[in-house]
């Protein structure tokens, strides 16, 4: 791939993107969520076209978008989901790919049962082959994805994100069955955001941020502290914002051993009025696992949570939501937003108990409210009465948290609350949170970006596997010492 | 061969056929005449429309869509095939006249194929519309006044018995030949669905579009495929109960369609499609047509019908969902325990 362009609208998605893949090299793409890897990844399966720039696979150029035939060509995505057919059985699975390929019309039973049963035998793991897929393990079904690709006579295999659902061991049974496919040849290309997997398995990585690859090698170049910070360093120069002390007093919130199986463990965490912290650590670490349960949306398994100095359990949101705790969830289009629902309702819609009279809803008060939120929050926007999707990325997190700050909480947890968005309105969104500081508002921000840990925060948190492995002053600790801690994970 | 046992005993095929047989036994106690030949080859012959109508909509609901416009196809066909041949005098054989009446429901079935496979509109909203839009083009345009006198090849047709048993009092019971035509139907669909890519391409998309999308499927060109069987068969079920019944009326079969989708659904289909199978399906079909003629046989007033099918439907889709929610968070429990105390030993 030379010189990949695209655009969505206005937004520039990738910009003069080189990409390249030798036989039997396993390559990494690296970076962030809405560094643009994705699109990258669409773009070379052709489910998408590049505005600009050449795609060659195997020598031969690809032009536009035509899935089926980079198939052909022996190229296969493997998505995070896997795409498999949870109704059906292994075999099918594994052979479906291929039979649409060859464009068969009658189901060719016996062949269809041994080429599975051979290709499964080649990459040496053994399945019951009239299983339905869904009800196997996730490691089983990655399994099936795979060699659903290999059947086919893939070259070159692209895994998106491929470890995050598995245990550490199907981690390095599929790391030994990558190593092995690389003797025969295959090629392939791992999206991540694993420091760990990088040096484990790959041969050589792209680093992608903001759209234009940031570092490119081989994989023996880089240390995992320059990769996070190539993969997390956007907006280096980015300020720490001037701030008030605080008297801090009791702890809001405090967790002391909270432990989730799977998922963290031994979490010991305690969250002021007037405080802004920060868990900085990568997808997987148990990040958002930890700020779900924070927000009565998983239980713990162990360990203990005290709010406003009482002991609590939450049993739901709703439990959290009653002592205060407000949660702006990472994937704000899926999770956060009613998209074709009026910015006026999005804003109202949690605290429409405060236009409650007598039962009825007092539709005119919310109105008022949601336009003196969005002045307040300087949301730029022609009516309120319009859907939330017109509005730009920034805009459409400036009323999630318009939302939730209509219920005044005490606090209030963001994940990853700048991602997708532009330079400017980050700015602003950072100085809000400074903002609901000063009024006495815990922040807990959980992300994986370094320079925005560094610009608010009061105090760090580094997470890795599932633990918090250091605390941070955050006018006192540099990018460089955050990233050397958040890579630990890899030694 | 215990794992395929223990499928079974969970699957909503297993626990249909298990509640058909111990219905039928607990209604031959009750009262012997279940089990005679009349009342058996009543019960097949009740069973013919809704049996052929139920194929249909299984491939629909097996691709993850849901049908509910069959019965208006099906009643158009039948009336608008017996007015063709009335009004035109022509004397076609019978398969001519079936072909004909397919062939009505394949155009209609193309119209709900159209508008699913190439504009992309949700199947319900769809079908729920074109059941409206095809009885009323068939009212409208076609006509209203029923035939109570059909095509004499109809007749004679329907007078042909495939099984006919001589009782001891003189009388004689018919299986009529249509019977043939549901076996059919259901051989060569149950061949289509697990025989050829087409087939295995319906699974496929009630398993998951976006996966089907992803691995090079025309999933429009599936669909557009998909409607255009059902219809045909529907069509092929609207002439079938013509010669059953020896009259042509417009106004039959519509307001049946959620008897045959609850066939459908209680014969281990699933509404969120990629599940069901046609001898599930006969399954379905035969239950519901034991409790709908023969409760009223033990002495069970008519209104416990519906009663009756709403609780399996709640038990036969209910409890297959229960023991796969149950397996599930225990494969949960497996994969998240095992690690964990691994690392800790190792620690």
């Amino acid at each position: 791939m030379r010189g990949i362009h695209k655009s969505y609208g206005p937004a520039r998605v990738l910009q003069d993107v080189d990409f390249e893949l030798g036989s039997g090299e396993v390559r990494c793409l690296a970076g962030e969520n809405g560094s643009g890897k994705s699109t990258l990844i669409k773009i070379l399966s052709g489910v998408v076209a590049a505005n600009a720039g050449t795609v060659r696979l195997f020598g031969q150029p690809v032009a536009g978008t035509d899935p089926a035939a980079v198939i052909a060509a022996g190229l296969s995505v493997i998505y995070q989901d896997f795409s498999l057919f949870p109704n059906l059985t292994v075999v099918e699975n594994v052979t479906f790919l291929r039979a649409t390929a060859h464009r068969h019309r009658l189901v060719h039973r016996g062949e269809r049962r041994r080429l599975a049963a051979a290709t499964l035998e080649r990459m040496g793991v053994s399945l019951d082959l009239d299983e339905p897929v869904e009800t196997l393990p996730v490691a089983a079904k990655q399994l099936v994805a795979i060699a659903r690709a290999l059947a086919n006579d893939a070259r070159i295999v692209v895994m998106d994100e491929p470890t995050t659902a598995l245990t550490r061991h199907e981690v390095d049974n599929l790391l030994r069955l990558v190593a092995g496919l690389k003797r025969e040849g295959v090629s392939f290309i791992f999206v991540s955001h694993k420091i760990e997997e990088v040096f484990t398995v790959c041969d050589t990585v792209t680093v992608i941020r903001d759209g234009r690859v940031a570092a490119a090698g081989s994989a023996s170049d880089f240390t995992p502290a320059a990769l996070v910070t190539a993969m997390t360093g956007r907006d280096v120069s980015s300020q720490r914002l001037a701030r008030d002390e605080t008297a801090v007093g009791e702890p809001f919130l405090s967790a002391r051993g909270l432990t989730r199986i799977g998922e963290y463990r031994d979490v010991d965490l305690d969250l002021h009025a007037g405080e802004i912290v920060s868990i900085v650590g990568l997808l997987g670490s148990g990040r958002t696992e930890l700020a779900l349960t924070l927000f009565g949306e998983t239980r713990p398994d162990g360990g203990t949570l005290r709010v406003a100095g009482q002991p609590r359990s939450f049993g739901s949101v709703r439990d959290a939501m009653a002592a205060g705790i407000a949660y702006v969830p990472e994937d704000r289009l899926s999770e956060g937003l009613f998209l074709d629902q009026p910015i006026r309702d999005n804003i109202t819609v949690s605290s429409l108990d405060r236009d409650t009279r007598g039962g009825w809803l007092d539709v005119a008060a919310g109105a008022r409210r949601a336009k003196a939120a969005v002045e307040r929050l300087r949301i730029r926007l022609q009516n309120v009465a319009a859907p939330v999707v017109q509005l730009s990325g920034g805009n459409q997190q400036r009323v999630v948290l318009a939302r939730w700050m209509e219920r005044n909480p005490k606090l209030i947890i963001l994940n990853s609350p700048t991602v997708g968005v532009d330079v400017g309105s980050k700015r602003d969104i950072h100085e809000l949170l400074v903002g609901l500081r000063a009024n006495g508002t815990a922040v807990l921000v959980v992300t994986d970006d370094i320079g925005e840990a560094l610009a608010i925060s009061d105090r760090i948190l580094v997470m890795a596997g599932g633990r918090i492995t250091a605390t941070l002053a955050g006018d006192r600790a540099t990018e460089h010492e955050i990233a050397a801690e958040v890579a630990k994970e890899a030694a | 061969m215990r794992r395929t046992l223990s499928r079974l005993a969970a699957s909503p095929q297993g626990i249909m056929l298990a509640t058909g047989i111990v219905l039928a036994i607990a209604f031959s106690i009750i009262n012997p005449v279940f089990l005679s030949a009349p009342n058996l080859v009543d019960l097949l012959r009740n069973s013919i429309v809704t049996g052929i109508f139920a194929i249909g909509v299984l491939i629909v609901l097996a691709s993850g869509g849901i049908d509910v416009s069959f019965t208006a196809i099906g009643a158009f066909s039948l009336y608008a095939t017996t007015k063709l041949l009335i009004v035109s005098g022509i004397h076609p054989p019978m398969v001519a006249i079936f072909a004909i009446g397919i062939a009505i429901g394949v155009a209609l079935g193309l119209v709900n194929g159209l508008l699913i496979g190439l504009l992309g509109l949700p199947t319900l909203i769809v079908t729920l519309a074109t059941l409206s839009l095809f009885r009323g083009a068939l009212l409208t345009f076609v006509g209203t006044l029923y035939y109570g006198t059909i095509p004499a090849e109809m007749v004679a047709y329907s007078r042909q018995p495939l099984l006919a048993f001589h009782l001891a009092s003189g009388r004689i019971v018919q299986l009529p030949m249509a019977f043939l035509n549901l076996v059919l139907v259901a051989t060569l669909v149950a061949l289509i669905l697990s025989g050829t890519m087409f087939g295995r391409k319906i699974y496929a998309l009630g398993g998951s579009e976006e996966a089907a999308e992803r691995i090079g499927i025309n999933v429009r060109r599936v669909k557009l495929a998909i409607f255009m069987l059902a219809g045909g068969i529907a069509g092929l079920a609207g002439v079938t109960h013509v010669t059953l019944m020896r009259i042509a009326n417009p106004f039959d079969l519509v307001g049946s369609e959620l008897n045959v989708i609850a066939a459908v659904v209680l014969g281990g289909a699933r509404i969120t499609g990629g599940h069901g199978t046609v001898s599930g399906t006969i399954i379905g079909v035969l239950v519901i047509t034991i409790i709908n003629s023969s409760l009223l046989l033990i002495g069970v007033p008519t209104y416990w019908q519906r009663l009756v099918v709403g609780a399996l439907i709640l038990l036969g889709t209910g409890l297959p969902i229960a023991i796969e929610r149950y397996n599930l968070h225990r494969a949960r429990l497996r994969a998240v325990i095992a690690p964990v105390t691994a690392l800790e030993a190792s620690a």
